[in-house]
C-alpha cells in the first residue's frame, strides 16, 4: 500500500499495470475497494432482485458509467475542481430552488427537475458542491476557523442547501448534505469546545425540528422507537430486516436462499435493504466482510487526505471518506433497527443510478487529489 | 483578527490530529455495527430463526365497503357492485413496459392510458399492486386467465366498485370517487387507506369521507412460497362506511334535470323552511361512473375539451349578473330604507338620465310603463323605477343589504368549491382594481347594480337561497344537502339538524307583503312577465324572471356562425317559490343563452314545483 505513494523520482522499476494506473491518474487501492464491493453488490443484487439478469445487466451498466465519470473527474487537477466549487455550488442552489418550484413530485416527494430528456435529482449535485464548496471557503481562510463571521459564513453555506432539500422533503438527504459540509469544518481544526457547544445546541432544538417535521417523517422516528406499533406500515420494514439478518446466523443461509427475500417478506430488498439479504444468505461473516471492504476504503481515503498538499484537497478527500462512511453507517444502521428508517441506499451495493454516480464522482475526486501531487519533497 | 496569517505547518498537524480522530471514530463505529450483528445473528439467532420459519404468514390489509348514499326517500344513488380489475405488483414484474405493450397488443389496455399508469407506478412503493383497468368484462377475464402465465406479477382481482345506478343523475350534488392519488394522501391517514383504492373527489362523496369510508381491517394468511394465500389464520374484520341520507329528491331531480334537458344551465330547489337541497342540476352533466371506474385518458380528454364544459358545476360555481330577479330584494332595501313609498309613483318614460348628463339608461319597454308602483315595477320588471330606486339607495346602502340575503359570499353550503360572488360597493371596488382612476365608483354603476347588471355575479345556489329568505320572510338556513348518517354497526342515525342563519331584520315586517305581492303579481297578475307560466297552477306562486346580458365570450374558442349566434343571446333566468301561503320550495333556474327569462326559465320552475307540490302539498 505505501509503495505507490512513495515519490516516483527514484528510479524503480514499475510493472505495466502501475504505470498505466498512474497514466490515467488512478490509486489502486481504492480502485481495488471500489471494484471489489460494487463485484460483491452485484452477487447480493442478483438474489435480491429475484435472479433478474437484466436488472443485474442494467446495475453494470450503470457501475461503468459511474466509473467513467469517476475516471473523468480524476484527470481534473484539484486547482481546476477548486476554481469550479463556488460556482458549482451557485448552480445547485439554483436547482434546487427550481426543483421547490416546479420539481416533479415521486412518491410524496418533491425532488426531481425533468429536463427533457433527463430526470435529475439536484440534492445528488449537492452531496458534491455541498463539501467543495465548504472547503473552498475555508482553503483562504486562516485556519483553525475561530468564532467569527469566517466559521458563521461556512456553517450557513452547509446549512442553505440542507433547508432547501429538507423542504422537498427529503430529511435524510438534508442531513447527508450537511453532515458533509460539518464534516469539513471540523476537519479544518474547529475547537472541541464549539463542537461540544453546538452538540448541546442540537440537542436543545430537536424539539423545535419534531413540531416542523411532516407527519411521515415523525411517524419514522415513532416506528423507530417501537416497531410493533406500526406492524402494517414502515415498522414492517424494521421488523422483516431484523428477521432477514438474524435468522442468518453465522454462516447465513446460503446464495438464494435466503426465505426471507425469496419469498419477498422482505420489503425493498433489491434497494434501501440489500443490507438485510447479505446478512440473511450469507450470515456474519458476510456482513462483517464488506464491513472491512468500506473501512478499507475509507481508511485509504483519509490517507489520501493527509497525503494532499493544499488545505482545498485536504478538507475535501478527508470530507468525501468520511461522509462516506457516514452513508454505510446510516445504511446498515437502519437495516439492523439501531436508527430510523431514512431512504439511504447502501453504497455502490444498492440497485439504483444516481447515488452511484455520485458516490464515484466523489471518488473521482479523491483520485485527483492524490495522482496530482506535484512530485517534489516538501 | 484580520491580518493573522496562515501557517500552514500548524495547519497540517491540527488536520493530522483531525483525520486520526476521524478514523478512530470510524473504526469504533465499524465495530458498534458488528457487536449489533453479533447480537442479532448470534445472541438471537435462535429467536429470528423461529420467526423466519413462521414467516409463512403475511398480513393484509382489509379495505371496508364505503358506505351508500341514498336520497331523501331511501332510493340507492350510490352502491358498490363487484367488478373484475387488471392488477400489477410492480416489483414482482420482470419488463413492466414489455408487459404493458403486451397487454395493449391483447387488447386490454388502451395505449393513451399508459402513461398514466406509469405515472401510478412510479408513485408508489414497488410491493403496492397497482390498477391497470377497472371493469373488465367476462370474456375480457377469460381473454387474459388463458395467458396468465405470460404475465408475471399481473392478475386478476375481483373488487367491489363505487356504481352510481342513475349515472349523471345529481352528479354536480353526489360527486364521484376516483383513485386515491399522492395529493389525497397529504391528507388522508395511510394507515386507514392501506388497500383503499378509491376516495372521494368532490360533492358529497368528498365532504362525506369520513363518514363514508368506514374503518380499515386485517388479516393473517398462510402464503406458499409463491406468495398465493393457503388459507386465512386470523381476521379482523374492516368496519363499513357509515351510509349518508342526503336532501335530495331524486324524483324532483330527474324531473327538473328532464326540464332542463338540452340546455346549458342550472336548476336549485330548497325547502326555505329548513334549507334543505331538494335538487341541485347543473347541466351538461357527466357519468360518475367514468370516474370510479378509472377514467381512461381519452375519455378525460373528451369531457375536458367539450365546449358546453360538463365537468363544471354550475350550480355552485357559475357566475350568473342575476338580472331582473336581484329586483324584489332591491325593492325590499327600498322600503327598509324609507327611500320608497308602496304606494308611491315612479313615471316610466322608457329611459332613465342621471342629471347633468345625456346618457340614456333604456328600459327594456322602449315606449315605458307609465306611472308605476312598487308593485307594478316588480310585475311588469320596470327598469327606471329600480334605476331610481337605487340611485335613491346609493351603492352602499343596497350592498350591506343585499348581502343579507347570501349574495357576495358562499352560502356555506355542505359540499366544497362553492363560489361566493361579487356583491359590488365603493370598498370592493377600491380593493379589487389596480389603477387608481379604475377605483372609482360612478352613479351609472350603482343603476345598473338596481337592476342586477353590472359588476354583480351570483352563483345559481345563491339566487336559489336568496328566494329563500323571501319565502322565509328573512328566516334563512344554512343550505344543505346531507340529512343524515347512518352507522351500519349500531343502526344509529345521526341527523343533521338545520342551521338557522342570523334573521334579516325589516323596518316593518309588512315589507315583506309588500314585495312577495309584487312577486306574486309576476305570476298571476294580468301584466305579469311570468303569466303564461303560472297558467292553472293548482297553488299560487311568487316569482320573478329575469334576462342577463352575456358580457364576453371566450376569444380563442371556435364556434361556426350559428353557433356563436346562439352563444352571443342572454342568459334567461327565473326564481320562484310556492306555495304562496306557506312556502315549501324555492326554486332557481339559469338557462345559458336561453334568450328570455319568463319565456324559457320560467317554465323549467313551474315544472319542477309541480311535481314537488302536487306530490308533497295536498
Amino acid at each position: 500500500m505505501m509503495m505507490l505513494d512513495e515519490p516516483l523520482d527514484r528510479p524503480r522499476p514499475i510493472s505495466v499495470a502501475q504505470r498505466l494506473l498512474t497514466g490515467l491518474h488512478l490509486d489502486g487501492p481504492l480502485l481495488f475497494g471500489i471494484l471489489l464491493v460494487s463485484s460483491f453488490g452485484l452477487f447480493v443484487l442478483y438474489s435480491a432482485g429475484g435472479q433478474n439478469s437484466d436488472l443485474l445487466v442494467r446495475q453494470a451498466i450503470r457501475i461503468g458509467v459511474a466509473v467513467f465519470v469517476m475516471l473523468i473527474i480524476a484527470q481534473i487537477p484539484p486547482k481546476i475542481l477548486r476554481m469550479w466549487a463556488p460556482w458549482l455550488f451557485v448552480i445547485g442552489i439554483v436547482l434546487l430552488a427550481l426543483v421547490l418550484i416546479m420539481g416533479e413530485v415521486g412518491k410524496g416527494a418533491q425532488r426531481w427537475l425533468d429536463i427533457g430528456v433527463l430526470r435529475f435529482q439536484p440534492s445528488e449535485l449537492m452531496k458534491v458542491a455541498a463539501p467543495m464548496a465548504a472547503a473552498w471557503y475555508l482553503h483562504e481562510r486562516p485556519l483553525p476557523p475561530k468564532f467569527s463571521e469566517t466559521l458563521v459564513l461556512a456553517v450557513l453555506a452547509v446549512a442553505l442547501p440542507a433547508a432547501l432539500i429538507a423542504r422537498q422533503p427529503d430529511l435524510g438527504t438534508a442531513l447527508l448534505i450537511a453532515a458533509s459540509g460539518l464534516i469539513v469544518i471540523l476537519l479544518a481544526g474547529l475547537s472541541w469546545r464549539l463542537i461540544l457547544l453546538s452538540g448541546v445546541l442540537a440537542l436543545a432544538a430537536a424539539p423545535l425540528l419534531w413540531f416542523n417535521m411532516h407527519n411521515y417523517q415523525r411517524q419514522r422516528v415513532l416506528t423507530f422507537l417501537n416497531p410493533e406499533s406500526d406492524p402494517l406500515g414502515s415498522g414492517y420494514h424494521i421488523i422483516q430486516s431484523k428477521i432477514a439478518i438474524g435468522s442468518g446466523g453465522v454462516f447465513g443461509k446460503g446464495w438464494l436462499n435466503g426465505t426471507q427475500a425469496q419469498l419477498e417478506f422482505l420489503p425493498e430488498r433489491a434497494t434501501d435493504f440489500i443490507f438485510a439479504v447479505l446478512g440473511e444468505e450469507f450470515g456474519l461473516l458476510g456482513l462483517c466482510s464488506l464491513l472491512l471492504a468500506y473501512l478499507f476504503i475509507v481508511l485509504r481515503g483519509l490517507y489520501i487526505a493527509t497525503q494532499a498538499q493544499d488545505t482545498f484537497g485536504r478538507l475535501l478527500a478527508g470530507s468525501i471518506s468520511l461522509t462516506f462512511f457516514v452513508y454505510v453507517l446510516v445504511n446498515t444502521g437502519m437495516v439492523t433497527g439501531l436508527l430510523p428508517v431514512v431512504g439511504v441506499p447502501l453504497p455502490m451495493v444498492s440497485y439504483g443510478g444516481t447515488s452511484m454516480v455520485t458516490l464515484m464522482a466523489g471518488f473521482g475526486i479523491l483520485m485527483s487529489v492524490h495522482s496530482h501531487r506535484k512530485l517534489v519533497a516538501q | 483578527m484580520a491580518t493573522r496569517l496562515k501557517d500552514h505547518w500548524r495547519e497540517q498537524r491540527l488536520f493530522l490530529a483531525r483525520v486520526i480522530a476521524g478514523g478512530v471514530t470510524v473504526v469504533a463505529l465499524t465495530l458498534f455495527v458488528m457487536l449489533r450483528l453479533v447480537d442479532l445473528q448470534v445472541l438471537n439467532f435462535e429467536h429470528f430463526s423461529e420467526l423466519s420459519l413462521g414467516n409463512r404468514v403475511r398480513i393484509e390489509a382489509l379495505p371496508p365497503t364505503r358506505g351508500l348514499i341514498y336520497d331523501h326517500n331511501g332510493i340507492v344513488l350510490a352502491e358498490n357492485l363487484p367488478s373484475y380489475q387488471l392488477e400489477m405488483i410492480p416489483e414482482q414484474v420482470v419488463d413492466i413496459d414489455g408487459s404493458l405493450d403486451a397487454l395493449v397488443e391483447l387488447g386490454l389496455l388502451e395505449a393513451d392510458d399508459l402513461d398514466r399508469i406509469r405515472t401510478d407506478i412510479r408513485r408508489q412503493p414497488n410491493f403496492r399492486p397497482v390498477a391497470l383497468r377497472y371493469r373488465l368484462s367476462e370474456e375480457e377475464v377469460a381473454r387474459f386467465a388463458v395467458r396468465r402465465q405470460q404475465f408475471p406479477g399481473i392478475d386478476i382481482q375481483a373488487r367491489l366498485i363505487r356504481h352510481y345506478p342513475y349515472g349523471s343523475v345529481g352528479v354536480h350534488a353526489l360527486g364521484y370517487v376516483g383513485s386515491v392519488s399522492q395529493s389525497d394522501l397529504q391528507r388522508l391517514d395511510p394507515g386507514d387507506y392501506a388497500g383503499t383504492t378509491h376516495t372521494g373527489k368532490i360533492g358529497v362523496e368528498f365532504a362525506q369521507e369520513d363518514a363514508l369510508h368506514g374503518t380499515v381491517g386485517y388479516r393473517q394468511v398462510l402464503v406458499n412460497a409463491q406468495g398465493r394465500i393457503l388459507q386465512e389464520l386470523e381476521r379482523d374484520s374492516p368496519l363499513p362506511g357509515a351510509d349518508v341520507t342526503l336532501t335530495l329528491d331524486l324524483e324532483l331531480q330527474l324531473a327538473a334535470e328532464a326540464a332542463l334537458a338540452g340546455r346549458r344551465g342550472s336548476v336549485v330547489a330548497i325547502d326555505p323552511r329548513n334549507g334543505h337541497i331538494l335538487a341541485l342540476v347543473s347541466q351538461p352533466g357527466y357519468d360518475a361512473n367514468l370516474f370510479s371506474a378509472g377514467i381512461s385518458t381519452r375519455d378525460y380528454h373528451d369531457l375536458q375539451e367539450d365546449p358546453d364544459i360538463p365537468l363544471f358545476n354550475r350550480a355552485l360555481r357559475g357566475l350568473y349578473p342575476p338580472g331582473s330577479t336581484i329586483k324584489p330584494a332591491v325593492g325590499l332595501a327600498g322600503l327598509h330604507f324609507g327611500a320608497i313609498a308602496p304606494w308611491q309613483r315612479v313615471y316610466c318614460l322608457g329611459y332613465y338620465t342621471l342629471p347633468g348628463s345625456s346618457h340614456r339608461f333604456r328600459d327594456w319597454k322602449p315606449q315605458g310603463h307609465g306611472p308605476v308602483t312598487l308593485n307594478d315595477a316588480i310585475a311588469q320588471s320596470c327598469d327606471v323605477y329600480f334605476y331610481e330606486l337605487a340611485l335613491k339607495l346609493g351603492i352602499d346602502n343596497m350592498h350591506d343589504f343585499l348581502a343579507g340575503f347570501g349574495l357576495g359570499h358562499r352560502t356555506g353550503i355542505d359540499v366544497p368549491a362553492e363560489k361566493g360572488g361579487t356583491l359590488p360597493s365603493r370598498e370592493w371596488k377600491r380593493e379589487n382594481f389596480r389603477r387608481r382612476e379604475d377605483q372609482v365608483w360612478f352613479p351609472g354603476e350603482t343603476l345598473i347594480t338596481g337592476i342586477g347588471q353590472g359588476y354583480l355575479q351570483t352563483t345559481p345556489l345563491q339566487l336559489a337561497q336568496m328566494t329563500a329568505v323571501i319565502a322565509s320572510r328573512g328566516q334563512a338556513y344554512r343550505p344543505t344537502l346531507v340529512e343524515s348518517v347512518t352507522d351500519p354497526a349500531s343502526g344509529e342515525t345521526t341527523r343533521f339538524e338545520p342551521e338557522p342563519l342570523p334573521v334579516m331584520e325589516v323596518s316593518d315586517p309588512a315589507h315583506w307583503d309588500a314585495v312577495i305581492q309584487g312577486m306574486v303579481e309576476v305570476m298571476h297578475g294580468p301584466r305579469g312577465t311570468g303569466r303564461a307560466a303560472a297558467a292553472d297552477a293548482a297553488y299560487r306562486i311568487a316569482g320573478k324572471s329575469g334576462t342577463a346580458q352575456v358580457v364576453n365570450i371566450a376569444q380563442d374558442a371556435k364556434y361556426d356562425a350559428e353557433e356563436l349566434d346562439e352563444r352571443l343571446r342572454d342568459h334567461a333566468l327565473f326564481i320562484a317559490f310556492a306555495p304562496v301561503e306557506d312556502p315549501a320550495i324555492a326554486v332557481s333556474v339559469v338557462v345559458e343563452n336561453g334568450g328570455s327569462g319568463s319565456g324559457v326559465a320560467a317554465p323549467i320552475a313551474r315544472a319542477v314545483m309541480d311535481n314537488y307540490l302536487l306530490r308533497n302539498i295536498q
